[in-house]
This record gives structure tokens, C-alpha cells and sequence, in this order.
């Protein structure tokens, strides 16, 4: 066996977003010694970029909320294909998670009485995202960040060290999860320092995934380089199955123009605090895209939309606070009908809505960042939007209540990597709100787990399996054009070029709108990408080489874009973040149906496998039966749009 | 649209030592540097180390030196230098360098350690808390700090002299102990902590002499000195007589 820096915790936390730092925090204050570990620096994950807020039904601005109404925003949002019992666990918990912030020093914008404000976002019937103006998820990091310094400094005084039982291990990423010899519990992580390139070993009897989404594999996109897929293919490649892939949404509003910011998120708030969408006639076209599951719901005039601002009782809300996945669509349809603005996508204006200073106030970061980067005044002018890749709906296959991976003894997942919880489609403001709850979920039963073996019950990695990421780590280094046996004089492959081909075919061929062809095409493409990536070859040292990061992260996007292909040719309907151009529509008998991805051959060699078989095994598997009192909570009517017949009686 | 080749100077090294590296790239409309840097990753130099993330000027994760001003190269946009200027690239200075543009800003992580927590009041449970907005509004200005941590490395207090910086915390920091200290709710002074004594003494509140080059450099636009650092300074002078509070009388607050 090699030699690697090993250390021993009793739960690791991959990933410091909003979920891994909660986890963290719970695993710690159970008791257990907690390790974080992340690609960048403490403070920087993705969750910074989450603007608009966390939804919990505190009820704070209409009385009228509670979880059952939170319960019901969110089956409707994911067209009712959410496990039904995270989307209750998570309604019922939001409010404390968003409370106990409070406690730990988060600020959040006010009610004129001193609560905590809730504002209105899509899909959620009453005013319910806490937010503190449009920087909220930098809110959450921060305060999650605080609180964790916080129990350092608790341990540097009874321990004179602030890093005895809660220490994060910036900059490092994981390549793969660790198993005992035989492959049976897990054993730890294998990862290497970003910085130095020094390989590390950490054994634990818990993992807690938390490494967000997969958004870099697709060229128009939100999400930040970290963005890699990792969480989902680590628990691919530790045997664990990924559920729901097919569904990515497409957040309708990124910038579109300048090009070098193509995809930078434009918030849903701009649309909640009144921002409205036009198309290159004027005209506001949500009016027409109205889907019949939620006519009754959306104010059928502008003058009703308009009223519902002030009063929300007795108006319906306008239907540009439909679910993002309708809205996406919408956005879509006009640009190709040819009513788009002039690059390529349609107006949303805000500037002839509000005046200028209340947008400054409600909409600080949107008005800095055209501002700075577009030229654009948002209090005098409309922005130009499109649909651009934002969140991952699809995740580790868990236990609703611990957040176990099912089939992995002491692999946990929460927050993005998870999947599940927001069914077809998620509201704005649940991701906030899931990060928090299943966070500590998380957090909690890691802990437990691990209590639960101590001493010489712990498994001890395999030293073949660290053997075989060590070796899977510098094969760029090492690449070589060609294969024995495969025609002679290939040259190694430019991991930044493969990526650039990766994003532009899910972009293309796996995007917001899909075809049978083309997604039989982008499988074609992926293996040939892999086959490729394979030969991905790096120059210089290991020491902060953002190439050979690169060649080792497409191993990871190459797996979860297969995962995505595959599941979305498979199903055949159009619900939430998948849309079928050849079966445009929603099939209730698709609900019952999960799409299950596994690793096919073996997981030591992610390159192993057929290559017309690919690298992935689907599985349909049905959903557990909506427990009936959840279901009491609808309408019959409002049932009989998803549920089936047979489910009914 | 339409692009040309721009001249850039990029400083590739590591501690043992290094220096500017030339490069020609093509530039194209609404570019910002962190896009030319990633297009000289992407085509001739895929190792050259950069720190980045969000690219939206939410994460604090790009800052470097452009032409010796330290600044977030995902928020400098190329049009606003000249097509013929050589644009240089350097790492911040106030920082040990680990590779190319990446440095060590560890110092700012143990600042942050330093920095008593948030004192939560012992008589409110979690939802109990009430605060009215004018009274949150003065710590939400610090809080929209995304730790680039470019007014630790413009601060002349620690710029040049390295051994300042074991008695001073920096202006993220003290803006921290400001934040804490105008929180409506925060229950230090219950728990037998001076928030202002410990500006003073603990954390090298006396070093900083005003001269709000971390205020010209943040990009959230926070006015650090003058809505921070002078009131702190202001609410420390009864426990202890500091020259510079008479200066700081003489100016106004200005508003958010």
C-alpha cells in the first residue's frame, strides 16, 4: 500500500454548502469529531449564490400559512412525483431550522412588527421565503460559517485546540468513497489538496455527501465550477443508485447577454416583488401559457395579477409566478416563435413596475450585477432573460427520515446531491429550506451511526481500493495517446476541450425541450467522451493544477450527464424539469414510475463497461402510495389531474 | 460584436519565487479578466492556478491585483482598459503565494477565529426574536461582506509590515466586531464581553488611521471606515482616548 496521509473522524462531510455545514454542526454538537471537507474555500460554496430566500410557513406576513399549505405549494411543484414524506418532514421543520439561524446571529429583512419578513416567490400560495434583500443564501453561509467558528472556539477553550472536534479541510476534493475489504459498510474518503496535490486518506464510519449539483455539465448554466457531479457519482461509484435524473430544471431567468455571463442567475424575486415578462410586441405572454392543472390558481387578466400585489386575498397571483419549469417553457416557446429580444431571449421589466429606490432596496445584487456587468439599468430599463440550467431535481436514492443511501451502510446525502424530495420540479426558496433540514437530518443520524461503532468495529478501508483511486488520480499525468492495441499516434486529450464538447451536447441534444434522436445521439457522444477522457492528459505538477482538477472532475460529469441522458430517454411524458417534444404530456401513470440509475461493470474502472451499453443500468421501480391523510389534504379534483384512477379509489 | 487580441502580463511563480508570464489573447465583447485568465488556461497555459468560483461577484473568490489595484476579476470587465494596454495580473500582496494567482489567506481565517461569536439573549427562545428593520439595517451592511478579503490586502497597516499582523485583525474583521456590536439582540455585554474594549485591545482597532482605502476597494460597496470603523472607534473612546476619534467626529456618516 502507498503512502497517504491518514487521519480517523467519526463523520466526514463532503461538501460546505448549506447542507454539509449544517450536517457538520449537528454531527459536532451530537458529539461526534467532524470533518468538512471542500473544493474551495471555507465560505465560497454555491449556497452564496442562492438570492431570493428560504421558505418556512412562519406565517409571519399571512397567517393564513402553515406546513400543510407548504406541503401541498410543493407535491403541486414537483407535480406531485415528490417522496412525499421528505416534502412533509420538510414542511413541518422549515420554520425551526430558519428560527434557530436567528439564534446562531443571522439578520434577515423585518416585518413592520420585528419579525422575520416572507416574500412572495412561484408557486407558494402565501408570502413565505425569509430573505435578507437578494443575498440571502450568502445569509445562510455566513451564519452556518459563524456558527461553526463559533463551536471551534468552544473547543479551543476546553481543548486549547479550536480543531479537536470540528475541523474543515478547505480546499481538498474527494475522489472517491472508501469501503471495508468485501465492500460492505464504508470505510472513509480518498481525496487529494487542491493546493499541494497530496493524497489523503480520512476513515469514518459516516459519509455525509453534500456536494450540491451537476450544472457544470451543461454549457448555460447558474452554477459555479464545483458544480462537477461529484456527491452523485461518488455514491454511484460506492454502489448507491441515483433516482429522478431526468428531471433538471432550467431556472427561466439568467442573463443572456454579455456572452461571458450567459446563464448568471436573474432572481425569481424580481418577479415576486412585481417584475413582469414581455416578448418583442410588448405583451405580457404568461397570460397564454397557463396550464390547466393550475387554471384556477393564476388571475386570468393583468389587472387581477396586478391587484393581487396589494391584496392577495381576494385576487389570484399573476402567471409569472408560475413554477419555474412553466415559466422556462413559456420563455422558450416565444423565443422561438420569433418574439424574443434582440439576444435570443425575452424582456422582464422591472423598471416601469417600482420606483427606482424601492428596486434598489428590494433588489441590491441584481441592480449591482447588470449594472456592472451589462450595462444596464434595471430601475430604467428591462433586463433580457432565458431559461439557463440551475438545480438538479434527481439525487442519491435516501431514506426520507435519516438520509441514509439506500443499499450503502453509513453513506448519507443531503441537500442538492439527494433526490427526491422536489419530485419533477422544485419551488424557489425550497432548496434554502431543504439544506437546513435534511442538513441536520443528516448531521444527526451520521452521528448516530458512528456512535455506533467504535474502536475495533470500525471497518478499515480496503488498501486495494486506495491503491486504485491513488492510480485513477495521476493517470493524467501519465496519459498516453493510445491504447495497445487501438490505431497508433492519438494525441492526449485537452480536458478543457472535452469539457466545452460535455456542456455543449447536454446543452443541445439532453437540454430544456427533448427528442428521442437527440438523446440517443448525446449517448453516442458521451461514450465517445469517455472513451476520450480516458486520455485526458495534463500538463505541469500537481501542485494547484486546475487542468488535472478538471481531468479528474469529468469522470464525475461524464456519469451523471449518462445518468440524465438515459433517464430522460426512458421516460416517456413531459412533468416539471423534463419536457418531451414527442410526448408532450403529463401521463398519470408515469407518476408511479421512478427511473433508478446504478453502475454497471465495475466500479474500480469508471472507464469499464460496454461501450454501447454505457456505464449506466436503468431500473423503473414504483413509488410508495401518498400516505392518506397527505392525501386528504387535496381536493379529489386536484387529484384526479395526477393520480391515477385505480390510486383514487 | 467584436474582438482583439489583448496583451497581458500574468505573474506565474510559486513561493520559492517567479514572475510575469506574457500572453496574447483574444478578448471579446462584455469580457471580464477572469474570462481572458480561463481563456489562457483553456489555451496555453492549463496550469496556470487561479482562485475562482460563482463569477457573479458573490463569493469573494477572485480577487487578485490588476495593474496593482486589488480587485474581483470576475467583476472587472475588459472594456475599461485600453485595447492597447498591457494588463497585468498579479496575486494579492499582502499574502503569502502558494501558486500563480492563488495565495494563502489563512491569516483571515484565523482573524475570524479570533472574533468573539454572536451572544445569543438568554431569555428568547428560537422565533421569539423581534427587531425592527432601522435597527438591522446598520449590521446588514456589513453583512453583505463576501470575505474577498481585497480591503485585508489594500490595508497599509499590514501591506508592507508583516509583523503587524499578530496585533491586527483587519478591516473585515473589525468590521465583524462592529456588526456584532450593533446588533440589536447580541448579549455580549450580559456575558461580560466588551465587544469595544477588545476592538481596542485585542484586535488593533488604534492601527487603523482612516485613511479608507478598504472602503475604495470593496466591491459590495460598503462603507467600511465611515459607517464601521469610526463609530467603533467612537463607541471604544470612553474606555480609552484615541487621537484619531477627534477626525472621526469631523465626519459624517454617510448613508448605505
Amino acid at each position: 500500500m502507498t503512502q497517504v496521509d491518514r487521519q480517523s473522524w467519526d463523520v466526514v462531510v463532503v461538501g460546505a454548502g448549506g447542507a454539509g455545514l449544517r450536517a457538520a454542526i449537528e454531527a459536532r454538537e451530537q458529539g461526534a469529531r467532524t470533518a468538512v471537507i471542500c473544493k474551495s474555500l471555507f465560505g465560497k460554496a454555491h449556497t452564496v449564490m442562492a438570492e431570493g430566500g428560504i421558505a418556512a410557513s412562519m406565517g409571519n406576513v399571512n397567517a393564513g400559512d402553515n406546513w400543510q399549505v407548504h406541503f401541498r405549494d410543493t407535491m403541486r411543484g414537483g407535480k406531485f412525483l415528490n417522496q412525499w414524506r421528505m416534502a412533509e418532514l420538510h414542511a413541518q421543520e422549515a420554520p425551526d431550522r430558519v428560527w434557530e439561524l436567528e439564534t446562531w446571529g443571522a439578520l434577515f429583512d423585518r416585518t413592520p412588527d420585528g419579525r422575520i419578513s416572507q416574500r412572495n416567490f412561484g408557486g407558494h400560495e402565501f408570502p413565505r421565503l425569509a430573505h435578507v434583500g437578494d443575498r440571502t443564501g450568502l445569509e445562510l453561509i455566513r451564519t452556518l460559517q459563524q456558527k461553526i467558528v463559533s463551536l471551534q472556539q468552544e473547543d479551543e477553550r476546553e481543548f486549547g485546540d479550536h480543531e479537536a472536534r470540528l475541523k474543515v479541510f478547505q480546499e481538498c476534493t474527494v475522489t472517491r468513497v472508501l469501503k471495508e475489504e468485501g465492500g460492505g459498510r464504508v470505510s472513509g474518503v480518498f481525496g487529494y489538496e487542491r493546493e499541494s496535490g497530496r493524497f489523503f486518506v480520512i476513515e469514518a464510519p459516516s459519509v455525509v455527501l453534500a456536494t450540491g449539483g451537476i450544472g457544470k455539465s451543461f454549457k448555460v448554466t447558474s452554477n459555479s465550477w464545483e458544480y462537477t457531479g461529484d456527491g452523485h457519482a461518488l455514491a454511484l461509484l460506492a454502489g448507491a443508485s441515483l433516482v429522478n435524473m431526468e428531471f433538471v430544471q432550467f431556472h427561466p431567468t439568467g442573463m443572456v447577454w454579455p456572452p461571458s455571463v450567459k446563464g448568471i442567475l436573474v432572481t425569481e424575486s424580481v418577479r415576486g416583488d412585481g417584475g413582469v415578462l414581455r416578448n418583442s410586441e410588448g405583451k405580457r405572454f404568461m397570460f397564454d401559457y397557463v396550464p390547466d392543472v393550475f387554471k384556477e390558481k393564476y388571475a386570468q387578466s393583468e389587472e387581477e395579477g396586478d391587484r393581487w400585489y396589494e391584496d392577495q386575498a381576494n385576487n389570484r397571483r399573476p402567471p409569472e409566478l408560475l413554477p419555474r419549469d412553466e415559466v422556462a417553457r413559456a420563455i422558450n416557446s416565444e423565443v422561438k416563435a420569433g418574439r424574443g429580444s434582440p439576444h435570443g431571449g425575452v424582456f422582464l421589466d422591472v423598471s416601469t413596475r417600482l420606483p427606482a429606490e424601492v428596486i434598489k432596496r428590494k433588489l441590491p445584487s441584481m441592480h449591482h450585477q447588470f449594472k456592472e456587468l451589462a450595462d444596464v439599468d434595471i430601475t430604467a430599463e428591462p433586463m433580457e432573460v432565458g431559461p439557463t440550467c440551475h438545480y438538479v431535481m434527481g439525487g442519491v436514492d435516501v431514506d426520507p427520515d435519516t438520509t441514509a443511501a439506500v443499499g450503502v451502510p453509513g453513506l448519507f446525502a443531503a441537500g442538492e446531491v439527494a433526490g427526491g424530495m422536489h419530485g419533477s420540479n422544485r419551488l424557489g426558496g425550497n432548496s434554502l429550506s431543504d439544506l437546513l433540514v435534511f442538513g441536520r437530518r443528516a448531521g444527526l443520524h451520521a452521528a448516530e451511526y458512528a456512535t455506533g461503532y467504535a474502536g475495533a468495529d470500525r471497518a478499515a478501508p480496503a488498501g486495494s481500493d486506495i491503491d486504485l483511486a491513488e492510480a485513477e488520480a495521476l493517470r493524467p499525468f501519465s496519459a498516453e495517446g493510445s491504447p495497445p492495441g487501438t490505431e497508433p499516434g492519438r494525441p492526449p486529450e485537452n480536458p478543457y476541450t472535452l469539457h466545452q464538447e460535455l456542456q455543449q451536447t447536454m446543452n443541445d441534444l439532453v437540454g430544456i425541450i427533448r427528442r428521442e434522436a437527440e438523446m440517443r445521439q448525446a449517448l453516442e457522444k458521451l461514450a465517445q467522451l469517455r472513451d476520450r477522457a480516458g486520455r485526458a492528459g495534463v500538463e505541469g505538477h500537481r501542485q494547484f493544477n486546475p487542468g488535472w482538477h478538471l481531468a479528474i472532475d469529468l469522470r464525475n460529469m461524464l456519469l451523471v450527464s449518462e445518468c440524465v441522458a438515459r433517464a430522460a430517454l426512458e421516460r416517456r411524458e413531459s412533468r416539471g424539469g423534463h419536457t418531451r417534444d414527442d410526448y408532450p404530456d403529463m401521463e398519470r401513470r408515469w407518476r408511479r414510475v421512478n427511473l433508478v440509475c446504478r453502475l454497471s461493470g465495475s466500479p474500480g474502472d469508471p472507464a469499464a463497461g460496454d461501450p454501447a451499453l454505457g456505464r449506466i443500468r436503468l431500473e423503473r421501480r414504483e413509488t410508495r402510495p401518498i400516505r392518506a391523510d397527505l392525501l386528504g389534504l387535496f381536493e379529489k379534483d386536484e387529484l384526479a389531474k395526477y393520480l391515477t384512477d385505480e390510486e383514487l379509489t | 460584436m467584436s474582438s482583439y487580441e489583448a496583451h497581458f502580463k500574468v505573474w506565474r511563480g510559486d513561493a520559492d519565487g517567479g514572475g510575469p508570464a506574457d500572453f496574447t489573447v483574444e478578448v471579446n465583447d462584455g469580457e471580464v479578466v477572469l474570462d481572458i485568465i480561463h481563456r489562457i488556461q483553456a489555451t496555453q497555459a492549463p496550469d496556470l492556478a487561479v482562485r475562482w468560483n460563482c463569477k457573479a461577484g458573490k463569493c469573494g473568490s477572485c480577487s487578485a491585483e490588476i495593474n496593482g489595484r486589488p480587485r474581483l476579476l470576475c467583476m472587472t470587465r475588459m472594456s475599461v482598459f485600453d485595447r492597447t494596454e498591457t494588463i497585468t495580473v498579479t496575486p494579492l500582496r499582502a499574502f503569502p503565494v502558494v501558486r500563480d494567482l492563488v495565495t494563502d489567506v489563512s491569516f483571515n481565517y484565523a482573524k475570524a477565529r479570533e472574533i468573539p461569536a454572536f451572544v445569543p439573549p438568554a431569555k428568547l427562545a428560537p422565533g421569539e426574536y423581534r427587531m425592527r428593520q432601522e435597527d438591522v439595517n446598520r449590521s446588514q451592511e456589513f453583512r453583505k461582506c463576501i470575505e474577498c478579503f481585497l480591503c485585508q490586502d489594500t490595508c497599509h497597516v499590514v501591506r508592507d509590515h508583516e509583523e503587524n499582523k499578530t496585533a491586527f485583525a483587519g478591516p473585515r474583521f473589525l468590521m465583524r466586531v462592529a456588526e456584532l456590536d450593533m446588533h440589536p439582540l447580541d448579549a455580549a455585554a450580559e456575558a461580560g464581553l466588551d465587544r469595544k474594549r477588545t476592538a481596542q485591545d485585542e484586535h488593533g482597532l488604534g492601527y487603523c488611521n482612516i485613511t479608507k482605502c478598504c472602503t475604495e476597494v470593496c466591491p459590495e460597496h460598503i462603507k467600511i471606515t465611515d459607517n464601521a470603523l469610526i463609530p467603533l472607534k467612537e463607541r471604544a473612546v470612553d474606555r480609552k482616548y484615541d487621537p484619531l476619534v477627534w477626525l472621526g467626529n469631523k465626519i459624517r456618516r454617510r448613508e448605505a
